[in-house]
């Protein structure tokens, strides 16, 4: 039994060979590209709209809702990252459902390629909105003593979030696969149907925590300066009541 | 008992133990948070999109407690490290 789909490998060519991972994810990227190609071709404006046009703006913006209430910022930065995240994993974890098919998701190398594009792209859109040094700088918060644990917070959070993913697509498909043998045709269905919901939850959990590694820094810091502003006018409310009070 | 039975069976039992005992605590803290959350959504329904999306996201993390656990039980069956060195060096 095979627990992951790197172990099934088609085609070797040196060093470099070719699994069901990498041939399932080119699939599945085909697939996503020429079906968003298809329906973006033809969009209308008019109340008459094809079912496509509706399902996609149905899945735009409910993204746009969710990363603007995650982030409690404008959402058009954010959306073309965190929505390809998305609908990558949805679609990924749904080929669960389809047979011959190892999700690409059930493989620690992906999930750890999807995590370290997180990783990355926390700094990236961090110094794109505050610059290097405010960016430097949100390392140093609480007081500069907090510095390595907030390093490692960022390392081991990278290695959770890959390792969530996996365990979660990788453990339906494992159970599925065991239950095949112990009592066949009824009971592995339920799973399965628990791994629909397992997956699509995933999905929605990566891209939302995503979302909140990237808007934590900037968030932070907002979150400060407010304090500092509400504090200041309570002061001065107060200052003023008395005075009334007092008049 | 030669030392690639020995293996065999500590690593059949640590399985057993690692998921046993890593879903009891997930479980505990999952029960909590949803109870706390339901008692919320009843006390504020308007909330109820942001609480549900907090709780998922809390649930997630307290979850993957238990995922580690799981993932080293597979690990420890399907594709135990210690078993494959004695099986290659014995030859079997």
């Amino acid at each position: 039994m095979t627990i992951s789909p790197d172990d099934m490998v088609f085609v070797e060519l040196g060093p470099i060979s070719l699994n069901a991972t990498v041939v399932t994810t080119w699939m599945l990227m085909a697939v996503l590209v020429v079906t968003a190609w298809l329906v973006t071709r033809r969009l209308s404006t008019q109340a008459q709209i094809s079912r496509w046009q509706n399902l996609l703006e149905v899945l735009v913006a409910g993204m746009r809702d969710q990363i603007s209430a995650v982030s409690q910022q404008a959402p058009g930065r954010y959306l073309p990252f965190i929505g390809t995240l998305f609908v990558f994993i949805l679609t990924a974890n749904l080929l669960n459902l389809v047979p011959g098919i190892t999700p690409p998701t059930a493989s620690l190398s992906t999930t750890t390629a999807l995590a370290l594009c997180v990783f990355l792209a926390v700094p990236v859109f961090g110094i794109a909105r505050d610059g290097v040094v405010a960016y430097l700088k949100q390392y140093l918060r609480p007081t500069p003593l907090m510095l390595p644990f907030n390093l490692i917070g960022e390392i081991s959070r990278t290695i959770a979030l890959a390792v969530r993913l996996y365990g979660n697509i990788m453990s339906g498909t494992v159970i599925v696969g065991i239950l095949l043998s112990l009592v066949p045709f009824f009971f592995p269905v339920l799973m399965q149907l628990l791994g629909l919901i397992t997956g699509v939850i995933q999905a929605y959990i990566f891209a939302i925590l995503a979302m909140v590694y990237i808007a934590s820094a900037s968030a932070a810091q907002k979150a400060d300066d407010q304090r500092e502003q509400t504090a200041e006018r309570q002061t001065l409310d107060t200052h003023q009541s008395e005075h009334h009070s007092d008049g | 008992m030669d030392s690639t039975t020995l293996v065999a069976v500590i690593s059949i039992f640590t399985a057993g133990i690692t998921i046993a005992v890593g879903a009891i605590g997930p479980a505990l803290g999952e029960g909590r948070a949803v109870a706390q959350a339901l008692q919320a959504i009843a006390q504020q329904p308007d909330e109820s999109g942001t609480i549900t999306r907090t709780l998922f996201v809390g649930l997630a993390m307290i979850e993957s407690t238990a995922i580690y656990c799981f993932v080293v039980a597979m690990i420890l069956i399907f594709a135990n490290p210690f078993w494959t060195q004695l099986s290659s060096a014995t030859g079997g």
